[in-house]
């Protein structure tokens, strides 16, 4: 090696060798300013320490302003108006009003920073900058897009079915909304606890395909039909992986309730990610291929089919169409969450911290996987998809149903401690896929030494090490 | 209203969308009668996967979209129309239904049917139950069979 170090070739490289930690930074500001920033550094750390104080005494449980729970404050809402001796349909308004109040602040406010967020990832696993002219690091991108879509002129293609035109972006936003109904965000703050949850998230799930579907059939456009054909195809074959994953989370919890297998796994300190591999792993494809994301995104490919089903849709129509496809991108989180990665319990530590931040951080960590899964994956052939559905996913997931339903019959008549079994089981499901997939695989055909295993121009031209052999470190 | 618009609409998948929609209003229906399981199932069943039945089916019929108002069994349709609802109107109205008013209905509790239906299924309908499964299995297979591709007689498996 020459004693001179070599030019990074990219602005990126460069970007990696110019960057320095948070400590370097620190060291080089003014004295002042260390001196404040020790200072608030101090003055939260002291918050916090006060607000655990508050915490552990006890002080603060089944307050209204307990905000650990905001269930709680509504419930006392609710107790105060009839103790004032409203109207019966006062109180029962104005909680409804509230949860809705709720639901559409955390839809709306994802919508408001979610775009901004991925193109951010995105660009970052892409190795580029991303959105960073509007405002502090970009962060005014999605607003400027909104208005910018607002601002378009909206245009109808004159042979379309104007009465189907015009409904597709309201039928579509429906279940995005109504999806978020039965989440549990905390022990008592769920807006819509049915003890048929589940069902409810199936059926709210099924919903939208009609809305994809009316909208590429009255755009008149070969490639928003093409797209729909394909989108509903697509749902319709993986509603029923969706189904059976969720069927084996019902056998092993006993239960519908979301709440419930909520407090299932927080009581046995067991997610059912570890109970349950293959269901959670079925549930989180089948749910890419709902939503329309990568590596299942055929239905509005873009190298292929322009937009797919909302081709034809400008301005705000199509704006609301991404939109929606935000919204259930964090509504499949939170259910994920929810039925696999224990809610809003972090084994014991919601006690202490407010519920839904632990749910929004899991729904936060399973979008990154998205978005991770769509600067990763290449998109699927259309027969692929299909054939993975029903050839791969069902058996398997039928076969897992017959094991968990043999283990939940099992785990019924135990009466002593739950951890033996439990324990047996993870180890057993973990074991029981990795076979079971195997086998299957090479099964219907695939021959890992027939192709090629090891991804060459990966390893030639990306990744890290590339980078630092490019900069000779 | 929308159920009326169902056979008014001259437009098929018109009338598709408006059959959606009273579907959506009997779930809401069942929903007040307290039948959660049949309620959500109704969404489930009928909103969800059989009107993608319907609009496959609509898209595969040639000219779905031409006016629909005018065809050959205009009276034999209304005959038979009004005499299943008579039919169901008779039975609605001859049956002894369980109603509880006032102080009785606030005492009442509603559980969920979805227990209640799960043992009965598996219990007394237990056969009933089977059947339709086999049933279900058949037209399964049938449907594989139909949509398998012939193999050519010399090629034989």
């Amino acid at each position: 090696m020459s004693g001179q170090p070599m030019r990074p070739a990219t602005p990126m490289l460069r970007q990696i060798a110019e960057h320095r930690s948070l400590l370097q930074r620190f060291m080089d500001l003014p004295k002042e300013w260390k001196g404040f920033d020790l200072l608030l550094v101090l003055g939260f750390a002291a918050a916090n320490a006060a607000i655990a104080y508050v915490v552990v005494d006890g002080r603060l449980d089944g307050r209204w302003y307990d905000v650990r729970d905001l269930g709680i404050a509504v419930s006392h809402l609710r107790g105060w108006m009839q103790d004032e001796g409203f109207h019966p349909a006062v109180p029962y308004l104005t909680t409804g009003l509230l949860g809705a109040l709720g639901i559409l602040s955390v839809v709306g406010g994802w919508l408001l920073i979610g775009s901004w967020v991925e193109r951010r990832v995105l660009a970052k696993f892409q190795i580029r900058q991303g959105p960073n002219r509007t405002g502090p690091f970009g962060l005014l991108q999605p607003i400027a897009d909104a208005v910018k879509l607002m601002q378009k002129e909206v245009v109808i293609p004159r042979v379309a079915d104007r009465l189907l035109y015009y409904a597709p972006p309201v039928i579509i936003f429906i279940p995005a909304l109504l999806g978020w109904g039965p989440v549990p965000w905390a022990e008592r703050m769920s807006y819509l606890d049915l003890n048929v949850g589940v069902l409810y998230t199936i059926a709210i799930s099924s919903l939208g395909v009609l809305g994809v579907f009316l909208a590429g059939w009255s755009s008149n456009n070969h490639y928003s039909l093409l797209g729909a054909m394909r989108t509903v195809a697509m749902m319709v074959s993986y509603e029923i992986p969706i189904s059976i994953a969720l069927l084996a989370v019902v056998l092993m919890t006993g239960s519908m309730q979301l709440s419930e297998i909520v407090a299932w796994q927080s009581n046995y300190n067991a997610w059912l990610i570890f109970l349950l591999p293959f269901g959670a792993f079925m549930f989180l494809f089948s749910s890419t291929a709902e939503i329309n994301r990568t590596p299942n995104d055929i239905g509005e490919a873009e190298s292929e089919i322009v937009a797919g089903f909302y081709t034809e849709y400008s301005g705000m129509k199509a704006g609301l169409f991404m939109g929606v496809e935000l919204g259930n991108a964090i509504l499949v989180g939170a259910m994920m969450s929810t039925f696999y990665l224990g809610g809003y319990t972090l084994f014991g530590l919601e006690a202490w911290v407010p519920g839904y931040l632990i749910l929004a951080t899991k729904i936060a960590l399973v979008y990154f996987l998205f978005v991770w899964l769509r600067g990763t994956l290449p998109r699927f052939r259309l027969d692929q998809l299909m054939g993975y559905a029903w050839k791969f996913l069902m058996p398997l997931g039928v076969a897992q149903v017959l094991l968990v339903a043999v283990e939940a019959s099992i785990f019924a008549r135990w009466d002593t401690a739950a951890l033996f079994p439990l324990a047996a089981f993870a180890l057993l499901n973990l074991g029981l896929t990795v076979e079971m997939v195997r086998r299957w695989a090479r099964a219907l055909g695939y021959a890992p030494e027939v192709a090629q295993q090891q991804p060459v121009m990966a390893k030639a031209v990306g990744g890290l090490k590339a980078a630092r052999k490019i900069r000779g470190a | 209203m929308s159920a009326l618009l169902v056979f008014l609409a001259r437009n098929l998948l018109h009338a598709l969308g408006f059959l959606v929609i009273s579907f959506l209003g009997m779930a809401g229906l069942f929903l007040t009668l307290s039948a959660d399981f049949i309620a959500i199932a109704q969404v489930l069943i009928y909103a969800g996967s059989i009107s993608v039945l319907m609009v496959f089916a609509v898209m595969l019929t040639p000219l779905a979209s031409r006016n629909n108002g005018s065809t050959l069994y205009v009276i034999p349709a209304m005959l038979a129309a009004g005499g299943l609802a008579s039919l169901i109107g008779f039975v609605a109205i001859d049956t002894e239904w369980d109603e509880r008013k006032g102080e009785a209905l606030a005492q009442s509790d509603f559980t969920t049917t979805v227990a209640a239906i799960g043992d009965l299924l598996l219990g007394r309908y237990i056969l009933a139950f089977e059947v339709a499964s086999v049933l279900l299995l058949f037209a399964l297979l049938g449907a594989i069979v139909l949509v398998q591709e012939r193999r050519r007689a010399g090629e034989g498996a």
